[in-house]
Order: structure tokens, then C-alpha cells, then sequence
């Protein structure tokens, strides 16, 4: 389990080490085919900041390469807000006083529906709060059950589960989880997660473990920009990314660096900033680091943003997303998770990456493939 | 440089391991043995002859400081290598083997599939496994999983002296190993077997081209100095190649960032 | 009684062990196996394993190989 790795890995040590890192140290990262974690803390490390453009340029080769001239796309749902946890950042905090929504089975179908006439999507992340209870796995089941007409590729992003449970949603379709860790930290874990089942750092952080030992798919991971410092946390996940690549090598894996935005709880500002130019170096440095590893870049990042990224390093993108549960046709006026900065239609999306002679993929996945698998399982 | 190789828990100063086949005599293998600072030695099986009574191999490399690796040379499926690696246990009291299974005459190319089903039951049986294999990823992810100490992909065929023929893939595998890699079969030169450390393997494994060398136990000698550099430069971080990294004036790709 | 020892008829005492067998080869102490139709017949039970008639018995020694 990951956990007793990174027990292994001293933060302030590796954060040192980050920042003694030299130009020397970058050129050799740069100059590698095959980058190990300490190649990877070099070049993001202040002393790559110079060789931003060759980065830009290795990561655009490596890119190509491996996923062609195609961004793929994906929409997510949230289908409740309703959530036991109080992580300090989110607005979906249990002690937020905001109307919670458990969305209904026919209130889910008219929002598939509602998603399909943005556009041609297929890959759907359902997205909750944790309240095992009111939403739990059955809640999740049935919803994935629902958008199988609607939707090839189903992937979740909610709490941590047991494996059993991620062997039961897979019988369901599920092809994917995402979860992010937030943070690596785990002294500072349970300042931003100090109730419920999302305090225990050692449950989420093993969490990749178990859905790989289900055999999920496809396996996202992510750390949440504005909690501790950005380079030792997302190295962290490098290791963890390696960890997981080298134990479950038969999953696939994405890599998400949301930049935290203004809560609605109002309270929270990040402890951390990443500019732009810092973003894109990570993201540079993770394509160098990984070859094969997905990339994906949410509508948290705006326009010009994600039109320049998604040519040199980022392979997936959500478009017209609602971070509101029924936001997209039962609930318009509810809150939302965070806020998004990406506001452009679909079309709109589409039209900037055709401009820039990328093709967007809508379908990559047949659910007939799963339906298969689950035969063949039997 | 305390710098240790560990398989299955027991400590190795030495990354080169030594075959001990087609060497002109035992003393002059005794004698490459010794020079190479070697502490973990290959040996075949064969039935005896009842009337050979020539001179025994294993008291001139059965050492204290020596792990004897016998090998399953000759066998042809999995069930043989089983069979083997029993009688082997049993002859020269280690649970240690290098699996190798070659049914293919011609250029003894390892039989994945046997392999790999050799592994699973050897493992069940208390072995400590080292299956010789082709450099395959794949297949290496799938001996470790069936819990192999190390896997042993191959440089080129045996006996060829061609060098790292699968580097690409040697380093595929190094990259994702979870166990030691031991590069085994095909490497010729000293400069190969420095190579092969340069890129992160755990070890090499060397014999004809010790054997067969004009002066053997000198060239045991270049091949323990090669290795030790090749590790060395490996821990050291070896420097950028010759990519252009110069500052640019402009950036094209990057110029629409903001600080 | 006859037996056969690696691919060569041997003729052996009837009711004859194992241990008889290696005696009669003169064995070394250690750096063999013994296997009676394809069962690795450990050395501590050399003594008790009878053989029979036309039984295949392998023996082997360490060699040189790579």
C-alpha cells in the first residue's frame, strides 16, 4: 500500500532538495529519454524556469507521440452536493448552509439529456459529495445504470470506496475513478479535512491501491493547488504515480493540477498561488516525466489557458461543465462546487482546438467492450 | 560506496555475476572467478557418466562467500524445470535457480510461456527464482507477479556476444521493475556490461565472453572494473546529451503565459 | 535385478536401496541428486527407498554452464 511508501518520504527533506536543485540537474533531466522523480523535481524546480520553452517543446514531441493530434472530452455531472465532510476549502462543507440535492432518477436522465444537446459527449464523470448513506454505492450504481443509454465511457469521481465496492460499480459500467488526494502532507491532511471519513489520510491515500486492485480501468489522481507547496506535493504524486504505474501497470492513469479558486464558503483562501507560467511548467514537466500519462485540464482554467495547453502537453478537457448538482437542467440557479472560468459552448471548445489542428474526441470507448469484459468475468 | 544488491533478502557487494561454462579448465574458472570479485556463480546439471570419474566443478567455485546459482539448462517445459530445479536443491543444497527453459536449439531462445508457468510453481515450492527470460516488459511484470527474485532479460542470444541488442526494452523493463534486473545472455565487451548499469540494471550476468576471452582471468578483471563504473556513473547521474538546451530569444510556444 | 541408471542397464541385489546403489557408484558425499522414475529421492532417504525391477534411476552432477 502507498501509505507505507510515502511514510518513507521525509516532505521537508524533498522539498530542500527541490530547491537546491541546479541548472545542471535540469539540463540532465531535459536530456534524459527516461525520467526518474529526482528528474522530475528538477524540472520543476525554480532553476527550470529558464528552459520553459525547450520544455514546452519536448513536451509537445512527447505528446504527440504517444496520443497523435486529439484531445479527448469529457462532461462531468454532479449529482448531490449533499456531503458529511467539512474540508475547509469546499463549498460543499457540511456546515455550509446551502440547499443540498439528492438528484432523483428522473431528475439524473433529464440531466444526461439536457448534456446531450451541448454536444456529442460520451465520456461521463459522475461526480458527488460523500454521504454514503443518502448517495452511496447503490445511488451510484443505479445512476451509472442510467446513463448507459446516454453515455459509452462512465467514470466517478466520489469518496474513497472499499475494492469490493469498486468491483461492484464496475459490474455497473464504471470504466474509471478519479479522486484526488488534495494533499501529500499528512501532518497538514487533517487541518483541511478535519471531520469525517475524509480525515483519514491513510484511507484516501491507499484508496489508488484499491482501485487498481479491482481492476479499474483508469485511475486519476490529482492535488489540489493552494493547500501546501505546490512542487513538493505534486512530487509526492509523481512518486505515487510511479508507485501505482509499477505495481498495477495494467491501469491507466491521469493527472489533474486544479488551481483552487475563490470558495463560496468565502472563508478559505489558498495558502499557495501557481501562476500560469508555473502551470504550465508542471504540466511540461509531467509529460517529460510520463509519456503515456493522461493529462486533463477542467473548465477551472480559462480559455486562453486550455486553447495553448491543450497543443503542448494536455490530452483530456471538459467543456460547458456544471459543477452544480441538476445544473444543467432540473436546478440552473443552485451552487456550485467551485467556480468555473471556462464559460465557452462546446462548439466554442471545438472550434478554438480544430483551430489549432487538434481533434477533438468525443467517443473513444464502446460500452460493448465492458459488457464483454463483465461475460467474460462470469 | 555502500551500495548493496539485495535479492530475496540477502546482500550482494558484487553486481556481476559469472557463468562458468566453456572455460578451458577449472583452474583457469577458479581463477576468473576469484579475479572478478564475483559472489554469485552459475552451474549446469548432467547425468553422470558411470564410468567419468573427472575432476568435480562444484569444489572449485563452492566458496563461503559464493551463492551458487545452478541453472535448468536443458530442460524443455515447465514440468522438466521443475523437476530439475528439485534435483538441484536436493545436489547442491540451495533453494536458489536461474530458470531457464529453451526448447529452441538453434539460438536458445527462453520459452515465455513455460516460463512463466515454471516461476508460479517453483515460487510455490520455496524457490528462490531468477527465470532467464526474453526482454519482454510485459512478461517481466508478469514473472514478478508470480514472484520471481529477479528477472534476467536477455542483452542478444546466448553465447553471441552482440552486446545490449534489446536495449530499448531492457530499459522498458528497468523502468517499471519492481524487482531486480539482471542483464543476462549476449553481453561481450566490458563496455556493454558498463552499459547496462549505466541505464539502471540491478546486475549482469557474464560467461562466454570471460571464457572465451585470449586471457580470461583478465578479462574477468575489466569486466568487474566495467561494472563498477557503469554503477557508479549510474548513481552519479550521468549529464545531458548533446540536445540543444541554449537559452532561446524567442519563445513561440510559450509567450502567451503570464508570470 | 536389472535397472536402468541414466539410460545404462545396471544389475543390482534384488530388494537393493538406493543407498546400495550409490555405495556401488561410489557417490560423492555431497554435489548429487538421485531420482527414481522421475522422484527426486532425497539423501536422508536413501537408505529406506527400495528399488525394483526396471526401475529408471537418474543421477546427476554438477557441470559447468553459463
Amino acid at each position: 500500500m502507498f501509505s507505507d511508501v510515502i511514510r518513507k518520504i521525509d516532505w521537508e527533506e524533498t522539498t530542500e532538495r527541490i530547491m537546491s536543485m541546479t541548472d545542471a540537474d535540469v539540463r540532465r533531466a531535459l536530456g534524459k529519454s527516461r525520467c526518474d522523480v529526482d528528474d522530475f523535481m528538477a524540472m520543476i524546480s525554480p532553476a527550470a524556469a529558464p528552459y520553459l520553452e525547450q520544455m514546452a517543446a519536448l513536451s509537445q514531441k512527447y505528446t504527440r507521440e504517444r496520443f497523435g493530434k486529439t484531445i479527448n472530452m469529457f462532461i462531468p455531472i454532479y449529482i448531490t452536493n449533499s456531503c458529511s465532510n467539512s474540508c475547509v476549502y469546499c463549498g460543499f462543507h457540511v456546515e455550509n448552509k446551502i440547499k443540498r440535492i439528492i438528484l432523483k432518477e428522473d431528475e439524473i436522465v433529464r440531466e444526461y439529456q439536457a448534456i446531450k444537446q451541448l454536444g456529442p459527449f460520451d465520456n461521463l464523470l459522475i461526480v458527488t459529495g460523500e454521504n454514503p448513506a443518502m448517495a452511496g454505492v447503490p445511488y451510484l450504481a443505479k445512476a451509472l445504470d442510467l446513463a448507459k443509454p446516454y453515455f459509452n465511457n462512465l467514470q466517478i469521481e466520489v469518496m474513497p470506496l472499499k475494492s469490493e465496492e469498486y468491483a461492484e460499480l464496475r459490474k455497473h459500467g464504471m470504466n474509471g475513478v478519479i479522486c484526488f488526494q488534495e494533499t501529500y502532507h499528512e501532518a497538514n491532511y487533517k487541518k483541511y479535512h478535519p471531520r469525517g471519513q475524509k480525515s483519514i489520510f491513510e484511507w484516501r491515500v491507499n484508496g489508488f491501491d484499491r482501485m487498481a486492485q479491482a481492476g479499474v480501468h483508469k485511475i486519476g489522481m490529482g492535488v489540489l493547488i493552494g493547500l501546501e507547496d505546490w512542487r513538493t506535493d505534486i512530487t509526492m504524486m509523481a512518486y505515487h504515480l510511479r508507485y501505482l504505474e509499477k505495481n498495477y501497470w495494467r491501469t491507466q492513469y491521469s493527472v489533474n493540477f486544479p488551481r483552487m479558486r475563490p470558495s463560496e464558503n468565502g472563508g478559505f483562501q489558498p495558502n499557495v498561488v501557481m501562476s500560469d507560467k508555473e502551470l504550465a511548467q508542471v504540466t511540461f514537466a509531467m509529460r517529460i516525466f510520463d509519456h503515456d500519462v493522461d493529462i486533463s485540464y477542467s473548465t477551472r482554467e480559462p480559455e486562453f489557458i486550455r486553447n495553448n495547453m491543450a497543443a503542448l502537453g494536455v490530452t483530456t478537457m471538459s467543456a460547458e461543465s456544471k459543477t452544480d448538482p441538476g445544473g444543467y437542467a432540473c436546478y440552473p440557479q443552485s451552487l456550485e462546487q467551485f467556480h468555473i472560468n471556462d464559460d465557452r459552448k462546446t462548439a466554442d471548445v471545438v472550434a478554438a482546438l480544430r483551430a489549432r489542428g487538434l481533434e477533438p474526441v468525443f467517443k473513444n470507448w464502446d460500452s460493448s467492450f465492458d459488457h464483454e469484459e463483465m461475460l467474460l468475468a462470469k | 560506496m555502500d551500495d548493496k544488491l539485495v535479492i530475496a533478502g540477502k546482500e550482494f557487494s558484487s553486481r556481476l555475476f559469472l557463468g562458468t561454462g566453456k572455460f578451458s579448465s577449472n583452474e583457469v574458472m577458479a581463477k576468473a572467478i576469484e579475479a572478478s570479485g564475483t559472489e554469485m556463480v552459475t552451474l549446469a546439471m548432467k547425468r553422470i557418466k558411470l564410468s567419468d570419474s573427472s575432476d568435480d566443478m562444484l569444489q572449485h567455485i563452492a566458496k563461503p562467500n559464493i551463492q551458487l546459482l545452478p541453472n535448468t539448462s536443458g530442460v524443455r517445459n515447465a514440468e522438466e524445470a521443475v523437476f530439475a530445479a528439485k534435483m538441484a536443491r536436493e545436489a547442491f543444497g540451495t533453494n536458489w535457480l536461474k530458470l531457464e527453459i529453451h526448447p529452441d536449439p538453434r539460438y536458445l531462445l527462453p520459452d515465455p510461456v513455460e516460463t512463466l508457468k515454471a516461476t508460479e510453481q517453483l515460487v510455490k515450492d520455496g524457490f528462490v527464482v531468477l527465470p532467464y527470460c526474453q526482454a519482454d516488459p510485459v512478461l517481466c511484470k508478469r514473472l514478478a507477479e508470480a514472484g520471481a527474485a529477479t528477472v534476467m532479460p536477455l542483452a542478444a542470444p546466448i553465447g553471441t556476444n552482440r552486446g545490449l541488442v534489446t536495449l530499448d526494452f531492457l530499459q522498458a523493463i528497468i523502468e517499471e521493475a519492481t524487482v531486480p534486473v539482471v542483464v543476462d545472455a549476449g553481453i561481450g565487451a566490458p563496455s556493454d556490461a558498463a552499459k547496462a548499469f549505466e541505464i539502471g540494471a540491478s546486475a549482469v550476468l557474464v560467461n562466454t565472453a570471460i571464457s572465451v576471452a585470449a586471457n580470461p582471468v583478465e578479462m574477468a578483471v575489466a569486466f568487474k572494473e566495467a561494472s563498477v563504473a557503469g554503477r557508479r556513473a549510474y548513481l552519479a547521474g550521468l549529464g545531458a546529451q548533446s540536445a540543444d538546451f541554449s537559452a532561446q530569444a524567442s519563445s513561440p510556444l510559450t509567450s502567451f503565459l503570464n508570470d | 535385478m536389472n535397472i536402468v541408471v541414466n539410460g545404462e542397464k545396471v544389475e543390482v541385489p534384488g530388494g537393493a536401496s538406493v543407498k546400495l546403489l550409490a555405495d556401488m557408484q561410489n557417490l560423492p558425499d555431497k554435489g548429487v541428486a538421485v531420482a527414481v522414475n522421475n522422484d527426486m529421492v532425497p539423501r536422508t532417504e536413501w537408505e529406506n527407498r527400495l528399488l525394483n525391477e526396471g526401475d529408471d534411476v537418474i543421477i546427476i552432477r554438477a557441470v559447468c554452464g553459463g
